[in-house]
């Protein structure tokens, strides 16, 4: 039950983009179409799911024994770093069509900083193991279902009569704004 | 030429208005002027020193490992802008908590050594760096102003409304940054763009 409660808190309640802005310019740079928002949310899940795992192995295996707590943030954007660089040769090699849906999303993610935000909150809220792993894939999924959402909704913005000082960015923030009101609403549901 | 680097870089290179990029935390810490004010010289001092160190080191770096050695570089400097404000300024950095480590991952620095520090010498990034820095800086204040005024009647902790006004609570939370950030573009748009024609 707990378990499912950390995965509800942090997916919608404490929603990575809409509550805790983190991964913001993904959120606003890619999202103006559905299929592109659902292959970059492909790869986030799976860069945060794996950046995650080893970010939380390498601080309670290495910077805590030895003492180094104060390189956290550049051995972390380090680890994330490269894991992007090796995910992408993986996939490269062992599936060209993977690659070729997510190739462009891959090196972005690097710069997201959803995936450092979870490292950095794994550490800091103090999780054990498996309440990592949870708290971590709940996050992905958070993100991954808000910017599939607004991609929908900017999909039927584009379509509409906007006036013309609010087209492109001032409306696709106030979107967002409305959007981020909607999942104020799921507040108060897990403390 | 280096003045004019300066200014290009306060407003018609500014990285949030113009150029979109440092969302994160120009969205998530603008609760107040004093908190955006933080976060944005916080920034600039993070965009100057690692312009400089990208600027001298730009010839010996090969260009396939250019992106790695510019994130030690930035991330070498975070970590010393959040050892000194958790020494000096505990508050602060209390606040700002998860988004001063989040530096390192904000899209303008990057950004400027990429474009600018590594092209350029390191008395004009140097000057880049300062320009970029203090229009961060200046978005962060306008936005942070904005939320502030509305969401709790106040600008720097001084009450400018009087006990009559009714905040509009929503505007110190996260949806309030959305929307104001996107009121602010539209102004900017409206002002830009008539002007223009």
């Amino acid at each position: 039950m707990e378990y499912i409660l950390l995965f509800v808190s942090a997916s919608v309640v404490n929603n990575f983009v809409l509550s805790r802005f983190l991964g913001i310019c993904p959120f606003i740079g890619v999202s103006k179409k559905l299929d592109t928002s659902i292959g970059m949310s492909y790869a986030v899940i799976f860069v945060m799911g794996v950046a995650g795992i080893i970010t939380w192995i390498v601080q309670y295996l290495v910077l805590n024994p030895f003492k180094l707590g104060y390189l956290q943030t550049i051995i972390f954007i380090l680890v994330i770093a490269s894991l992007v660089q090796f995910v992408e040769m993986v996939i490269e090699k062992t599936s060209p069509s993977l690659y070729n849906n997510l190739g462009i999303f891959l090196p972005l993610i690097t710069t997201n900083c959803a995936v450092l935000g979870v490292a950095i909150l794994n550490i800091s809220l103090g999780y054990g193991f498996a309440k990592m792993l949870i708290f971590t894939i709940g996050s992905a999924v958070g993100w991954s279902v808000a910017i599939i959402i607004f991609s929908g909704i900017r999909e039927r913005i584009e379509l509409s009569d906007i006036p013309f000082y609010f087209r492109g960015l001032p409306i696709t923030l106030i979107t967002a704004g409305i959007l981020s009101l909607a999942f104020m609403g799921f507040s108060g549901l897990v403390k | 030429m280096r003045l004019s680097v300066l200014f290009e870089g306060i407003w018609k290179n500014n990285g949030v208005f113009k150029q979109v990029l440092g969302m994160c935390p120009a969205l998530a810490v603008t609760t107040s002027v004093k908190n955006g004010l933080g976060m944005g010289l916080a920034t600039t001092f993070v965009l100057i020193c690692s312009n400089f160190v990208i600027s001298l080191i730009r010839n010996i770096v090969p260009s396939k490992v250019r992106i790695p050695v510019y994130i030690v570089v930035i991330a070498s400097f975070v970590t010393i802008v959040d050892l000194i404000m958790n020494a000096y300024l505990h508050d602060l950095h209390k606040v700002l908590g998860l988004f001063i480590p989040l530096i390192v991952v904000n899209c303008i620095i990057l950004g400027r050594a990429e474009s600018f520090a590594s092209k350029n010498g390191a008395a004009d990034s140097i000057m880049d760096g300062i320009g970029i820095g203090l229009g961060f800086t200046l978005a962060l204040v306008i936005l942070g102003g904005f939320r502030e005024i509305l969401g709790n009647g106040s600008i720097l902790d001084i009450n400018i409304f009087g006990s009559s006004y009714n905040p509009v609570i929503v505007m110190i939370m996260p949806p309030g940054a959305f929307i104001g950030l996107g009121f602010i573009m539209f102004l900017i748009n409206y002002f830009e763009k008539r002007k223009r024609s």
